[in-house]
């Protein structure tokens, strides 16, 4: 990449980021956070779950797959955005079956936390009580599709981080649902180590035998609000 | 100047979010000085003799009965309070809307393991009616506020009912704001 540095700006804030950098890449590496649910690192951005949606140069973008380009005006941290943000997050609740009393993610679960940030309390959306299975074939892992939020960081870990391709979608629409390539898991290439594996942001792919082991307090969202790690690298700098 | 009143009542729940709330220990007393409490499960006051101003919600709604307490709650008090998840989500006691009503009695009573000569769903006129699924109290009345967990830590709890009882927004930190 040819290293011209540019400049946009983020709620006011000056960013500097170099071509080929996403915006949410860009905030990333200066310190801002844009919340984001089915953005990994490590994976290609697609831009399924739009909680990164900003309003970039006057327009409703999911910043994760938005390249950054010089001048471009984000805004980002808005109590509009956040509210929206939070009825994307609600629906999501809604929609699944989240037992957060119970669930081997609670304190590490990346939905929940977005919930915590946006100061989610109740449900504004009737529970739909889907019906969904449980795979618990596999030897080391299992798949509780009750939690899965089809934010594909499974789909995309398995095919680009460990050339397997043992998850993909089906169906449309409030019927879309992962599926298992064989069946179940037991019958796939899975392996508890997979990069598919720990790219879930929820609880629905989960270690067996290895729940509960952080106790309350030391979990990863349980003092600090998601995102704090980016902000953190800002250095004490303030707007 | 009179005390404010306190009401709780413990609808479809395992009673856990109150035992939360006697958790705060010492601070009983304080509550004591704060508050009279009116009907409650703690006093054993079944009836309301006129308006309290904070009542307190615990469970969810799976039957007709906590229907009803819910709405006479809602009537009766200034400032309704959903604790705990089975009252702002359904909560544990909603599982069986995964499984539907029917499948779950019968698992119960006709299929049960320990189950003989066939077995036999309640139905005693004396029994409240179960409602289709277990619902969460705002699908049936207005709540003014929410405290999440399962149950809301006796911090939560009472970081919330002091603001209430003292006329203040209740605002809970980052760190007592949980779903569990
Ligand atoms: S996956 Fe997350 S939001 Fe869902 S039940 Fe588990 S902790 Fe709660
Ligand atoms: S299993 Fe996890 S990673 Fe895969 S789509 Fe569902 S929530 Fe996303
Ligand atoms: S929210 Fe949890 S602690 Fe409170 S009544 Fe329901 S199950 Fe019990
Ligand atoms: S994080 Fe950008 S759309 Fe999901």
């Amino acid at each position: 990449m040819s290293s011209e540095r540019f400049t946009f700006t983020v709620d006011g804030v000056p960013v500097e980021a170099e071509p080929g950098q996403t915006v949410v890449e860009a905030c990333d590496a200066a310190g801002i956070y844009i919340p984001r649910l089915c953005h990994h690192p490590d994976l290609p951005p697609v831009g399924h779950c739009r909680v990164c949606t900003c309003v970039i140069d006057g327009r409703q973008t999911a910043a994760c797959i938005m390249p950054a380009a010089k001048g471009m005006v984000v805004e980002n941290n808005t109590p509009a955005l956040n509210a929206e943000r939070r009825t994307l997050i609600e629906m999501l609740f809604a929609e699944g079956n989240h037992f957060c009393q119970f669930c081997e993610a609670s304190g590490d679960c990346e939905l929940q936390a977005l919930g915590y940030l946006f100061g989610m309390v109740a449900p504004s959306f009737p529970h739909l009580w889907p019906e969904r299975p449980v795979d618990a074939s596999h030897p080391d892992v299992y798949i509780d599709h009750n939690r899965c939020i089809l934010c594909s960081r499974c789909v995309r870990a398995s095919r680009t981080l460990d050339g397997k391709s043992v998850f993909g979608f089906e169906g449309r629409g409030i019927d879309m649902h992962l599926t298992v390539t064989g069946g179940h898991l037991d019958e796939s290439a899975l392996a508890a180590a997979d990069k598919a594996v720990a790219a879930c942001p929820v609880g629905c792919i989960v270690i067996k035998r290895t729940g509960y082991r952080t106790p309350y307090g030391r979990r990863r969202y349980d003092e600090a609000p998601i995102g704090s790690d980016i902000t953190a690298r800002r250095g004490g700098a303030k707007d | 100047m009179a005390k404010p009143k306190l009401a709780t009542c413990a609808l479809a729940g395992c009673f856990g979010c109150h035992m939360s709330f006697l958790d705060i220990d010492e601070r009983i007393v304080e509550l004591i000085d704060l508050v009279d409490l009116d009907v409650s499960p703690l006093d054993d006051k079944k009836t309301f003799d006129g308006m309290v101003d904070v009542g307190i919600v615990e469970g969810a709604c799976a039957d007709e009965r906590h229907v009803k307490v819910l709405r006479e709650f809602r009537a009766q008090c200034r400032i309704l309070v959903a604790v705990g998840a089975c009252a702002i989500n359904g909560g544990i006691p909603s599982l069986r809307n995964l499984a539907g009503l029917e499948a779950c009695l019968k698992t119960a009573y006709m299929d049960g393991p320990t189950v003989e000569g066939g077995g036999l769903i309640p139905n005693d006129p004396e029994l409240p009616l179960l409602l289709d699924k277990v619902y969460p109290v705002q699908e049936f009345v207005q709540i003014d506020h929410f405290l999440p967990g399962c149950p809301p830590s006796a911090e939560t709890i009472w970081a919330a009912l002091k603001a209430l009882l003292t006329g203040t927004q209740p605002q809970l930190p980052y760190s007592l704001f949980k779903y569990e």
